[in-house]
C-alpha cells in the first residue's frame, strides 16, 4: 500500500466517523455544506476544469434541479428521491439546450461564460414570472420527515448522502483523467484545433460533458431544496452559486480530480475563520471569497494542489 | 391596438433609458476594444461611483453635476492603478484569467459596499429631479434629457480622444497590433492602463448624470452589467457608435417589453437579444474595432 492508498483509507474512515464524533448542528452543517459544494465544484469542473469552457451560470442547472423535483413533489406527490432523477434529466436537458446552441454556434471562451450568464438570467426571470414557480415568494417543500422522503430527522442522514455524492464525484473525476474521454475534453481545453485535427469530435465530447456538469448540478439543487425546504428566483437561478462553484475549483485545482474538495475544504474553512475574525457582518466572508479568487489567479494559478505539488516534487513545479 | 399616446412616451423613455445604458456600456466597450477582455468588475465600478457621487451631495452639498469634476479623475485614476497593479499582473497574458480576476474585483467592491454601507437603497434629494420638459408628444424629466444629450457629448469626446490624438494613436496601435507597437516604442501597459482608466472615467460620468433619477445600492451594478454587455455585443465590442445605437435598441426594448408583458417579464426581451446576438452574429451591428 502506497502511501497515497493509506492517506486515501485514513481519510474516509474519518469522514464515515466525523458525526460521531461532531455533535455540533453548526459544525456538522459546516460539513455538509463543503461536501456539497466540493461534489458540485466537481460538476463545474467536468465543463470549466478539464473541458476548458468557463460558465459563468451553472445557477441554472442547480436551479432547475431544485425547481424539478420541488415541483413535482408539490404538484403530483413525486417522491424526492425519484424527483432527484428527475431533476438531473431536467437539468441535463438544459445543458443539452445551451450546450448545443453554444457549441453549434462556435462560442468559446468569453463568449461561452456570457451567454451561461444570460441564460441563467433568463431563468431567474422565467421563474419570478410564473405561478407554478411561487414567482418571488419561492416554494416551501412540505415538511414531512423521514429517510424515504429525503428529509433526514438529523444532519447525519444529509451528511452521509452529502459524503456518498463528493465520493461519485470523485470517482468521476477519476474516470476523467483515465479514460478517452477525459482525454479528449483534455485534449479540447490545450487546443480545440489541433484536437479536432486528431479526429476528437470537439462538439460532440462539450456536449457530453455540459450534460453531466448540468445533470451533477441538477442533483445538488434537489439536495439543497430537501436540506433548506425552501427556494425562490433568487437562490436558484442568482448569481450566488454560479460564483461559488467556480470558485471551489479554481481554488483548488481547475481539472484535476481532488481540486474541488481541497477548494471547497479552503474557501468554507477560510470563509468561517473570517467570520470568527471579523464578526458576522454581512458580506464580509465574501469579500475575503473575492481577494482569495485574485490572489490565487495571481500567485497559484494551479491552486492549492499545485503548492502540494510543488512541495512533493521539488523541480517538477512547472509542468 | 396600442394607442399612440401610450406608444410614443414609452419609445422616449426607452431612447432616455437607452442613453443611459449606452454611457455605461462606452467604457466597457472601450476596454474590450483595446485590451480585448471582458471587465466583469464594470458594474461594480458604477457602483461604487454612484457611492461617491451620493457622499459628495450628502456630505458635502456638491451638486451631481458638478461632481463630474471630481468623479471623472477620481475613476482614471482608480482605473488606471486597477489595471496597472491588480489585471494586467494576475492575468498571466491569458483572458480566462482576467474574466476571473475582474469577476474578483466585482466581488470585492460589491460586498465591501454592503458591510460599509448596508444593503439600504439610497437616493439623493435634487430641486430639478421632477422638473419636466415638454418635448410636444410626451413629456420627460429634465435629468433624463440632459443624460440623453451626455451620452451624444461623452461619445464625441470618445471618438475625439481616439481618433485626432496622439494618445488615441497609441491606443489604436495597440488595439491592433500589440507587439508592434511594442517594437515602434509605444508602453504597452501603460497605453492599457490609459484605455482601462478612460474606461471607468466614463462610468464617473455616468454615475453623475444617473443618480438625480436612480438610487444607490450595493446590489445596483447588477442592473446594467448585463445590460451593459448587452449594449456592447450588440452594438459591436469596440465600436463606440454601436454602444450608442445599441444603447438606444435596448433601452426601447426594455421600454416596450414592460408595456406589453409587464415589469417582470419584460426585461426577459433584452437577454433574449442577447443570446441570439451572441449566437448569429457575435461580432455585433457595428463590428470594426475602433478603426
Amino acid at each position: 500500500m502506497t502511501a497515497r492508498t493509506a492517506f486515501a483509507v485514513i481519510a474516509f474512515a474519518a469522514a464515515l466517523i466525523a458525526p460521531f464524533v461532531v455533535h455540533s448542528d453548526f459544525w456538522m452543517g459546516f460539513l455538509i455544506t463543503t461536501l456539497l459544494y466540493a461534489y458540485m465544484g466537481m460538476a463545474w469542473n467536468v465543463l470549466g476544469g478539464y473541458a476548458g469552457q468557463v460558465s459563468f451560470g451553472h445557477a441554472i442547472f442547480f436551479g432547475t434541479g431544485a425547481y424539478t423535483s420541488t415541483i413535482l413533489h408539490i404538484s403530483f406527490g413525486l417522491n424526492p428521491w425519484l424527483g432527484m432523477v428527475a431533476a438531473a434529466v431536467a437539468a441535463g436537458l438544459v445543458g443539452a439546450l445551451i450546450g448545443y446552441l453554444s457549441f453549434r454556434y462556435g462560442l468559446r471562451g468569453s463568449y461561452f461564460a456570457l451567454i451561461t450568464l444570460a441564460f441563467a438570467e433568463v431563468f431567474r426571470i422565467l421563474a419570478n414570472s410564473f405561478e407554478f414557480t411561487g414567482g418571488g415568494v419561492g416554494l416551501y417543500v412540505p415538511l414531512k420527515i423521514g429517510w424515504w422522503n429525503l428529509q433526514f430527522p438529523s444532519k447525519t442522514g444529509f451528511y452521509y448522502l452529502a459524503l456518498a455524492l463528493t465520493c461519485l464525484s470523485l470517482a468521476i473525476g477519476a474516470w476523467l483523467e483515465n479514460s478517452r474521454f477525459g482525454a479528449s475534453l483534455m485534449a479540447i481545453r490545450e487546443n480545440e484545433s489541433a484536437a479536432e485535427a486528431l479526429g476528437v469530435n470537439a462538439f460532440a465530447c462539450k456536449l457530453k460533458a455540459i450534460i453531466l456538469s448540468g445533470a451533477m448540478m441538477g442533483v445538488g439543487g434537489t439536495f439543497y431544496a430537501q436540506h433548506y425546504l425552501y427556494i425562490d428566483p433568487t437562490i436558484a437561478y442568482g448569481p450566488g452559486v454560479s460564483v461559488e462553484v467556480l470558485l471551489v475549483p479554481i481554488i483548488g485545482g481547475l481539472g484535476t480530480m481532488l481540486g474541488p474538495l481541497l477548494g471547497s475544504a479552503v474557501l468554507h474553512g477560510a470563509g468561517e475563520l473570517a467570520r470568527r475574525l471579523m464578526g458576522d457582518v454581512p458580506g464580509l466572508d465574501l469579500v475575503f471569497y473575492g481577494v482569495l479568487l485574485i490572489v490565487m489567479v495571481r500567485f497559484l494559478p494551479e491552486g492549492v494542489i499545485g503548492l502540494l505539488r510543488r512541495r512533493h516534487k521539488p523541480g517538477a513545479a512547472h509542468a | 391596438m396600442l394607442e399612440l399616446t401610450i406608444l410614443l412616451p414609452a419609445l422616449i423613455n426607452g431612447l432616455t433609458l437607452g442613453a443611459v445604458y449606452a454611457l455605461v456600456a462606452l467604457g466597457l466597450t472601450l476596454i474590450y476594444g483595446v485590451l480585448h477582455i471582458i471587465n466583469f468588475a464594470h458594474g461594480s465600478l458604477l457602483m461604487a461611483a454612484l457611492y461617491g457621487v451620493f457622499f459628495l451631495n450628502t456630505g458635502l452639498g456638491i451638486d451631481p453635476y458638478a461632481a463630474i469634476v471630481v468623479m471623472v479623475p477620481a475613476l482614471f485614476a482608480a482605473g488606471y492603478v486597477l489595471q496597472r497593479s491588480v489585471i494586467g499582473k494576475a492575468s498571466h497574458g491569458k483572458d480566462q484569467n482576467v474574466l476571473l480576476v475582474t469577476l474578483g474585483i466585482a466581488i470585492v467592491i460589491e460586498n465591501l459596499a454592503l458591510a460599509l454601507f448596508s444593503a439600504d437603497t439610497r437616493t439623493i434629494d435634487t430641486p430639478y429631479a421632477f422638473e419636466m420638459v415638454d418635448l410636444g408628444i410626451a413629456f420627460v424629466p429634465l435629468p433624463r434629457v440632459i443624460a440623453f444629450i451626455a451620452a451624444l457629448a461623452v461619445t464625441a469626446v470618445l471618438w475625439f480622444i481616439i481618433a485626432r490624438t496622439d494618445l488615441g494613436r497609441a491606443i489604436r496601435a495597440v488595439a491592433k497590433e500589440r507587439q508592434g507597437a511594442r517594437l515602434v516604442g509605444i508602453d504597452v501597459d501603460h497605453i492599457f492602463a490609459m484605455s482601462f482608466g478612460i474606461g471607468t472615467a466614463c462610468l464617473g460620468a455616468a454615475a453623475c448624470l444617473l443618480l438625480p433619477t436612480f438610487y444607490v445600492s450595493p446590489g445596483v451594478g447588477h442592473v446594467f452589467v448585463l445590460i451593459a454587455f448587452t449594449v456592447v455585443v450588440l452594438g459591436g465590442m469596440g465600436s463606440f457608435v454601436g454602444a450608442l445605437v445599441g444603447g438606444f435598441i435596448i433601452g426601447v426594448t426594455e421600454s416596450l417589453g414592460g408595456l406589453l408583458l409587464g415589469e417582470s417579464l419584460g426585461q426577459i426581451g433584452i437577454f433574449l437579444i442577447f443570446i441570439a446576438i451572441l449566437l448569429l452574429r457575435p461580432t455585433g451591428l457595428f463590428g470594426s474595432r475602433l478603426s
